[in-house]
């Protein structure tokens, strides 16, 4: 406090006295964000909720339409990103750039393959029929195995829980390109990593909705 | 400069900094053009876009509401047919509440004042904040072009199934509700990251004016409550595009759901409109009667208070629609407790009044006129929760009036008392006196002429949103439209003497009413980094008794020899 007027390096902007108060902001603004993410995804969860406890054998049922291989394969490898995006907090600590760089790129291609697989997950569904709202038309086949009249509204559910996360997944991407693109510039160093940090707690979060999405879509019988 | 540090206790050099009468240097000179204001990321100038746009959107929606009490003058068709009036009350409402209501106090004075009164040079996150105002204005488009689809007559609740048929105006709107959701999100992160990191030094908790509680109160309401709404729209929307049957009966889904998601958000909605007037209440009130506020910390908590408990008490709205009978109690049990906080409050400002030298000044004016209407509304919406009479009054005028009295008593008065109380900060001119008053009398006179009627037609139960009605009622619609014009006319008085005052008006100085707050020691209007000095607070936002140099303290940054330097111990402020 008391020289902070000797000190104000050119990334703090002109508000904040200094470099940690900045940095606290931005943390705690972005915590805040993550609440209204939830309270948001709180949402989906709670009609999820009300519908199963409404009809429980057409969740048990739906449920088997779901690849749980491909869906347990996404959990690790979102896990994995989480992991890379935290080894990149540490690069940017410690003041390794190119080792920030790699991490940023091993978990954008992870956000990737996780983005390919939900991709081909969501078009073998649709090619069966099983498709959100008016576009609702399965195949006798699959009407065989899942007769309940409702079937539709779980799907209904399922595409938007997922296609939700799959859009902050989107989000995440191209948030870690921008990093990896500012990184490269050198913008950043173990004094200034602010939005490396910030992206990571949101990465986390998109990680951790995956990790209750998971199970209560794909593993209920 | 020596700072030395025992315990919890920095010592700090500081000096006075009287603000300057005559400022040539300030926010309104710092920039110019218009497309400096259009991309500023200065609080002040955010705050004064909001405040125009605010007042933008009250025209539009109290005209509407004008041409609807016309068309009620008599039961038969007047000169609009049925479904126009559908849709301008539901345009009305929509837009008085999520374009008026929901901003007004946060956005537009909240933005201009909250850094002020931190002793910040801004908001935490001032793009955001810029971008919480574009996103404001994505929205507004989105409901102007559903409204050149043919509109939407929902009303503003967007209830299943009326919303839910697949009507382009329907889809519109809903997103442009949708979109105008992450401008309150952002304002709410931005406020409360900014009360928490960005005080200046000596600003402890016990140190905030009422009025940053209240903020804060409201910006947790933000937070929490409105990313439900988002969600909750977006299934409508997907409701309507896709089908996706989650609320709509006919495909499958449940229209009590979408009710209970709704009003989820929609209830403490009405917190995040009357919360902030509180706010601007006790500072108003300490202001003009001269005095330290009557129980600062029960003032203070009430507003935490009323944001928790204000989120358990959504089920009331849906008393008559089927929700369980013990899910209903328990709902209208949580109702009759908001009052208590609520009480408290009105309770510890009349306290302050008592013994104050009381000045009866324009904002002062308003704030009796707060009083006794907000005192009106809340105890009719007690009534309101009470479960036997509430299925007798569901869904009358009687509702009708519960909510104005509420909402334009409440939460408008105040806004109209902190708009008088800030202008000459805001514009560094003063407003002609006397015209303020005459207007407040005339707002008071129409307002309760408009709906004081409509308590007593719902009690003998005129329903709500009716076109026409039996003649029996006749008498008090008529009260009720001339109370209207009255209204208008004094709104429109308003608007006059603040277009004039900024045309002619004398020039404000620093601190007209003699406030001991801390945006009243800058200078009228404020710097563009509001103070020229880092302000440094030793005394409680309302200690009159203490004399007005300790409220003009400020970091003397160099130590040069020069000018008078005191020393003053301040507790740490909250960092790292």
């Amino acid at each position: 406090m008391a020289n902070h007027s000797a000190s104000h390096p050119a990334h703090v902007q002109h508000h904040f006295v200094d470099s940690d108060q900045q940095f606290e902001s931005a943390k705690m603004g972005m915590w805040v964000f993550l609440v209204n993410e939830i309270l948001f995804f709180g949402g989906l969860f709670c009609a999820y909720i009300v519908f199963r406890a409404w009809y429980p054998d057409l969740f048990s049922q739906a449920a088997l339409e779901l690849n749980k291989v491909w869906g347990g394969v996404n959990t690790v490898v979102l896990i994995g990103s989480s992991l890379t995006v935290a080894m990149a907090i540490r690069s940017a600590q410690k003041n390794q750039i190119r080792g920030l760089r790699i991490n940023l790129l091993i978990t954008i291609a992870l956000a990737c393959v996780f983005m390919v697989i939900k991709y081909f997950e969501y078009e073998h569904k649709l090619h069966l029929g099983i498709a959100p709202g008016m576009f609702w038309n399965p195949t006798p086949e699959v009407l065989a195995e899942l007769s309940h009249p409702k079937a539709n509204i779980f799907f209904g559910i399922y595409y938007m829980m997922t296609g939700v996360h799959g859009l902050h997944v989107l989000v995440g991407i191209g948030l870690m390109i921008w990093l990896y693109i500012r990184a490269g510039k050198g913008h950043f160093n173990s004094e200034y990593y602010t939005p490396v940090e910030i992206t990571g707690l949101y990465w986390h979060l998109v990680d951790l909705i995956w990790i209750f999405l998971f199970p209560l879509l794909y593993l209920i019988e | 400069m020596a700072a030395a540090e025992t315990n919890n206790m920095t010592t700090l050099q500081v000096k006075r900094f009287k603000p300057s009468e005559n400022p040539t240097n300030t926010y309104l000179t710092d920039e110019k053009g218009v497309w400096a204001w259009m991309t500023t990321v200065d609080h002040k100038k955010i705050g004064l876009m909001y405040l125009a746009s605010v007042a933008f959107f009250f025209a539009f929606a109290g005209f509407l509401a004008i041409a609807l009490r016309t068309e009620l003058w008599e039961p038969a068709t007047n000169f609009i047919d049925a479904d126009t009036y559908n849709k301008y009350f539901t345009l009305h409402g929509a837009m008085m509440v999520f374009f008026v209501l929901i901003p007004s106090i946060p956005a537009a004075l909240g933005n201009f004042v909250l850094p002020m009164q931190l002793g910040a040079k801004d908001v935490a996150f001032p793009r955001l904040n810029l971008a919480s105002f574009y996103i404001y204005v994505i929205g507004a488009i989105f409901t102007f072009i559903s409204l050149a689809y043919n509109g939407f007559d929902t009303g503003w609740t967007f209830y299943t199934p009326y919303s839910s048929t697949g009507s382009t105006g329907v889809i519109w709107v809903t997103l442009g509700v949708f979109i105008l959701g992450f401008s309150s999100i952002l304002t709410g992160t931005n406020f409360i990251t900014t009360i928490h990191k960005l005080r200046a030094p000596g600003i402890t908790w016990d140190k905030l004016p009422l009025n940053i509680w209240a903020l804060y109160a409201t910006s947790i309401i933000q937070v929490l409550a409105t990313p439900v709404l988002a969600i909750t729209i977006l299934l409508l929307a997907m409701e309507n595009i896709m089908d996706i049957g989650i609320f709509d009966p006919a495909k499958g889904g449940d229209p009590v759901l979408y009710q209970h998601f709704f009003w989820f958000y929609s209830h403490p909605a009405v917190y995040i409109m009357i919360v902030p007037g509180f706010g601007i209440i006790s500072e108003v009130i300490s202001t003009f009667s001269k005095k330290t506020v009557f129980g600062y910390w029960a003032i203070a908590l009430s507003s935490l208070a009323i944001a928790f408990i204000g989120f358990l008490v959504w089920g009331h709205h849906m008393f008559t629609s089927g929700q369980s009978a013990v899910a209903t109690t328990v709902f209208s049990f949580l109702t009759f407790l908001v009052g208590i906080p609520t009480g408290i409050k009105i309770f510890n400002w009349i306290a302050t009044l008592y013994k104050g030298s009381i000045d009866m000044k324009t904002p002062m004016l308003y704030v009796f006129i707060f009083l006794f209407l907000f005192s009106i509304g809340g105890f009719t919406g007690i009534m309101l929760g009470a479960l036997s009479v509430d299925i007798h009054l569901h869904d009358t005028y009687y509702v009708v009036a519960h909510f104005h009295y509420v909402m334009m008593g409440g939460t408008l008065i105040a806004l109209l008392a902190g708009l008088h109380y800030w202008w000459p900060k805001m514009t560094g001119k003063m407003y002609n006196e006397t015209q303020g008053k005459i207007a407040a009398i005339l707002v008071f006179i129409g307002f309760n002429m408009t709906f004081l009627p409509q308590f007593i037609m719902g009690a003998q139960g005129m329903p709500r949103r009716y076109y026409n009605y039996i003649d029996q009622f006749q008498p008090f619609h008529q009260t009720s439209t001339i109370g209207s014009y009255i209204l208008g006319v004094a709104f429109l008085l308003i608007l006059y003497y603040l277009v004039m005052s900024l045309i002619k008006g004398e020039q404000a100085p620093s601190n007209p009413w003699k406030s001991r707050a801390l945006e009243w020691q800058s200078t009228s209007p404020p710097d563009f980094h509001n103070f020229a000095h880092t302000p440094v607070v030793i005394n409680g936002p309302y200690d009159y008794h203490k004399p007005m140099e300790e409220f003009q303290l400020g970091l003397a940054v160099e130590h040069n020899g020069h000018g008078e330097h005191h020393e003053v111990e301040t507790e740490e402020t909250e960092k790292a």
